[in-house]
């Protein structure tokens, strides 16, 4: 009755080696590396560039223990940090000669150094989280309404230039909170501008509203076209940050989505915080406005009297300026910005690609406005900055716009990079920010890993003392179930953090209980008088069905913290959830295996090695003696 | 060796109302310290800044909170973390939209005024993430009593599923009251803990509502509360021997893991010992007062068929 069919162990041993092989990339440590990849969408890293960093290395005769190409790009290995940081200046010149327009981003990195044929099956390292390898993990919150208010005042401006083209004469147009309200003299020019809306824009709700001499028609934003400028909002902005993530040189970042508005940043290994923030946090967003260059204006400004419908700014250089809220563009409109110099006088200047509605309505501004200022705008947290405020010169079509004049090649450059970079679809904040230095993370794993070795060391002894052969199984199974629970996390690359490691050992400490229950149930068993064979089969069958239900209650509690857990929570119900299933495996299927390679074979069994089993019968007598 | 030389069933039901009774002060003191002095929430709960730093020797706590209060901090604690090299700094949430950035700005006032400092950790939450942990934590809390709930009744009984509940319930009541009582930090991986600890007590519940199960089945003409006895009895030496071998791994994680873990342990060592109590000693008469009976699990057929009067007892 205590034999597995052949298929029975077959399925334990493949499981042992499924185990066995993706634990042990574990083992092997790491070895530094050197990261190559693009840092333009339009440079591809491929077998050439691998050719080219062999070059690199050998020409600056450093050693290298191997390269590799992936998806990332091309890897490097060294023997040891020195050599990895002699070879990333050697990459680094060789492949970023202009270091103002970095093409390819060289980032340090760690890779496994477990051997080629493990790492080919897919076998690779737990993938450590940032407690404990160091790092910085931010939580950046779009702000949608903010997003929405930039779409309707360039909404407006696009009506504004729709309405002149048809000739429609209005009496005003200007956002009012999620609105825009567009004023008229006469009922019949509403229904004209009305109608001419509607053919033109499918974004937009109208309403007619007021009456008499007061008329307005009421555009809204669709429900749909909100959730589409949303959904863009958050591509452009991880856009944006990747761009922006690639000046700091990162080997393995993390841009992710989170929810319907929020965006994961995760950096490891980065330890420069104030950096990492400082480029991440430059939520500027672009705005073109005109300058309002009314004589007297200015000075009435200055005065503490702003004129209606326009704010005091002050130029780089120092001087005050008026411009006018009425935004004419947006940085959306923005493909391009170069650094770069005037083709006539040689003026360093930046260069700026707009796309086609962006050049249209600029080629109307440009037209009706020769002579006169307009002024770029960085928008920072609400706060606004005068990048430029250049006179045109002539009417601009084309969409091609150099902006030049009074500026050095070096604030060129920081022009062109921040009008490229800096044009976020819509602000952002960070609300979650986390900073792990890297010997913490060392201690933490540390830590970690000898909770978990005591833990198990000690139980391992009771249980061998106080069930013998049968205790000794049960340790067994235990140790298979932590190497199915590595294999697993090894496999799925699922994040380990400390709270993961906790889940880790608790997940053993609970373990056990199946197999207690098991042994305690044959032991029972034994003192009720059952042969020794069929003690066993009962004891396992019996606790089963307990096993089973106690369980399921705990993978109830698992399961909810994973689908409500959020950070350090989530690591742990990951591990927990894991390793109920693999306990459930290990404790059942591969002790009771072990068990019946022991005993099953042996037909006339006497004894099980259980330690003492003491009937209460047997201890009167002994009492009595 | 064999700890657990029962000769008898212990008669655990004689004494189920005391049991309960000292059940009741402990959660009623749980329930009191929670009302009057509250959780200590951590950052992650009520937004703010936390920063650990390390300092070579041991640290100076005086010259920190100068070096903050010059720069204009306020409302900052500043102690010791762990060891006298560790040091924790916790700031409140500001209004002004400069909150994330002030982690570099301790850092900065530090380096001037007492220099020296390694930063280990920064952790920053904002005020909405805060509340959204908050309440998912409660959520979850709320999930898992439900599943767990319908799972017992599904598999076996409204009166065990409503007891299971009752008592483990009564103990996440505790734990938390514990941590109200001493002022204990409460975090997420404290959450964790209980949540974990809410699965783990369940199961014990359900260990010896299985064996009650068995025991009706298989033994007639026992009364309710003898059943209950030797249910329990038959299961102490694994439910000791269990918690035991969960609580030498936790004691290994609260000696060993460091700060970090140091409340998830602690709340999972009072969770582990309260469970055993409130699954065997609280669980189990709430079953009997809420009217367990042998019908309730012998099929009326086959009970008819074998001549077994109304009361399960036969002849």
């Amino acid at each position: 009755m205590n034999r597995y069919p052949l298929w029975k162990y077959v399925t334990v041993a493949i499981a042992l080696v499924f185990g066995f092989i993706y634990t042990l990339p574990n083992f092997f440590g790491e070895s530094p590396a050197v990261q190559v990849s693009s840092a333009k969408v339009t440079l591809k890293v491929d077998a050439t560039t691998l050719a080219r960093v062999e070059e690199v290395l050998q020409a600056a005769g450093i050693g290298h223990d191997g390269i590799q190409l992936d998806n990332v790009g091309v890897k490097a290995r060294f023997k040891d940090t020195d050599t990895q940081l002699k070879a990333k200046d050697a990459i680094e010149r060789a492949f970023n000669p202009d270091s103002s327009d970095p093409q390819y981003v060289i980032a340090l990195n760690l890779l496994t150094a477990s051997p080629q044929w493990l790492t080919s099956l897919n076998a690779l390292p737990m993938y450590l989280g940032l407690d404990l390898r160091g790092g910085v993990h931010f939580l950046l919150q779009v702000d949608m309404p903010g997003a929405l208010q930039k779409r309707l005042d360039s909404t407006a401006a696009d009506l504004r230039s729709l309405l002149r083209d048809k000739n429609i004469r209005h009496a005003g147009i200007n956002r009012d909170g999620d609105r825009i309200v567009i004023k008229f003299r006469d009922a019949e020019t509403r229904e004209r501008a009305s109608k001419t809306l509607a053919d033109n824009s499918n974004d937009l709700t109208l309403a007619e509203a007021g009456q008499g001499d007061d008329l307005r028609l009421l555009a809204t934003l669709k429900p749909e076209a909100e959730k589409k400028i949303a959904e863009f909002a958050i591509k452009q902005n991880i856009n944006t940050l990747h761009n922006r993530i690639n000046e700091l040189g990162v080997a393995e970042p993390v841009i992710q989505q989170q929810g319907a508005d929020r965006i994961v940043v995760q950096l490891p290994g980065v330890q420069d915080t104030a950096k990492a923030k400082d480029i991440l946090g430059r939520t500027a967003t672009l705005e073109i406005r005109m300058v309002d260059d009314s004589p007297g204006a200015l000075e009435a400004g200055l005065a503490g009297n702003v004129p209606f419908g326009t704010e005091l700014y002050t130029e780089r250089g120092g001087s005050p300026l008026l411009v006018k809220k009425q935004v004419v563009l947006t940085g959306d409109r923005l493909t391009d910005a170069q650094p770069g110099f005037d083709g006539q006088t040689n003026e360093p200047a930046v260069h700026l690609t707009l796309d086609s509605a962006g050049a249209r309505i600029f080629k109307d501004i440009t037209r009706d406005n020769v002579g006169k200022r307009m002024a770029i705008l960085l928008i920072e947290k609400g706060k606004g900055e005068v990048v430029t405020a250049p006179v045109i010169r002539t009417e601009i079509g084309g969409g091609r716009v150099q902006i030049s004049g009074r500026m050095t090649t070096s604030e060129a450059n920081d022009v062109a990079l921040l009008l490229r970079a800096g044009s976020l679809a819509a602000p952002m904040d960070i609300i979650e920010e986390r900073t792990i230095g890297p010997s913490l993370g060392k201690e933490n794993i540390e830590r970690g890993f000898n909770a978990t070795l005591w833990g198990f060391v000690a139980i391992a002894v009771f249980m061998i003392a106080y069930y013998q052969v049968v205790g000794l199984v049960s340790v067994i199974a235990l140790a298979t179930n932590l190497l199915l629970l590595v294999a697993l996390l090894s496999l799925l690359q699922a994040t380990l953090t400390l709270p993961g490691i906790a889940a880790i050992a608790l997940t053993l400490g609970m373990a056990i209980d199946a197999n207690v229950l098991i042994n305690e149930r044959i032991r029972e068993e034994l003192r009720n008088g059952m042969p020794p064979q069929a003690a066993l089969s009962e004891g396992y069958e019996r606790a089963f069905g307990t096993i089973l239900d106690s369980n399921i209650t705990t993978l109830i509690a698992g399961l909810a913290l994973l689908i409500f857990g959020s950070g350090p929570v989530r690591g742990f119900a990951v591990v927990h959830c894991l390793g109920i299933l693999t306990s459930i495996f290990s404790a059942v299927v591969v002790s009771r295996a072990m068990v019946n390679l022991i005993y099953g074979r042996q037909k006339k069994l006497t004894k099980i090695a259980i330690g003492n089993v003491w009937k209460p019968g047997t201890a009167t007598a002994d009492g009595q003696k | 060796m064999e700890f657990f030389r029962i000769k008898k069933d212990i008669p655990f039901m004689r004494h189920a109302l005391a049991f309960n009774v000292i059940s009741l002060v402990t959660f009623v003191l749980a329930v009191f310290f929670l009302a009057t002095k509250g959780l200590h929430l951590s950052v992650e709960f009520t937004g703010g800044t936390l920063i650990e730093v390390k300092y070579q020797q041991a640290a100076d706590l005086e010259r920190i909170r100068g070096a903050l209060g010059k720069n204009g901090f306020n409302d900052y604690t500043v102690q010791n973390f762990g060891s006298s090299q560790d040091v924790m700094i916790r700031l409140p949430l500001r209004d002004a939209a400069d909150s994330a950035q002030q982690g570099d700005r301790v850092m900065q006032a530090l380096n001037l005024e007492a220099p020296g400092a390694s930063l280990q950790r920064v952790e920053y939450v904002g005020p909405q993430v805060g509340r959204e942990l908050a309440e998912n934590g409660a959520l979850a809390l709320l999930v898992v009593i439900i599943g767990i709930m319908i799972y017992l009744a599904f598999r076996f009984e409204w009166r065990f599923a409503l007891s299971a509940i009752i008592a483990n319930m009564h103990d996440v009541i505790i734990i938390l009251g514990f941590f109200a009582a001493f002022q204990w930090e409460f975090s997420l991986s404290v959450l964790a803990a209980v949540l974990a600890v809410l699965g783990y007590s369940v199961n014990e519940s359900v260990v010896v509502f299985d064996r009650v199960r068995e025991t009706f089945k298989k033994v007639r003409g026992m009364t309710t509360p003898q059943v209950l006895d030797r249910a329990i009895t038959s299961t102490i030496s694994r439910t000791i021997i269990t918690h035991g071998s969960t609580q030498v791994m936790v004691l290994s994680m609260l000696i060993f893991g460091g700060e970090t873990l140091y409340y998830f342990s602690l709340a999972l060592t009072i969770g582990i010992l309260f469970g055993i109590y409130s699954s065997v000693l609280v669980a189990s008469p709430l079953v009997m007062w809420l009217g367990v009976s042998r019908e309730q699990f012998v099929k009326p057929k086959k009970a008819a068929a074998e001549g077994v009067a109304d009361d399960g007892a036969c002849v």
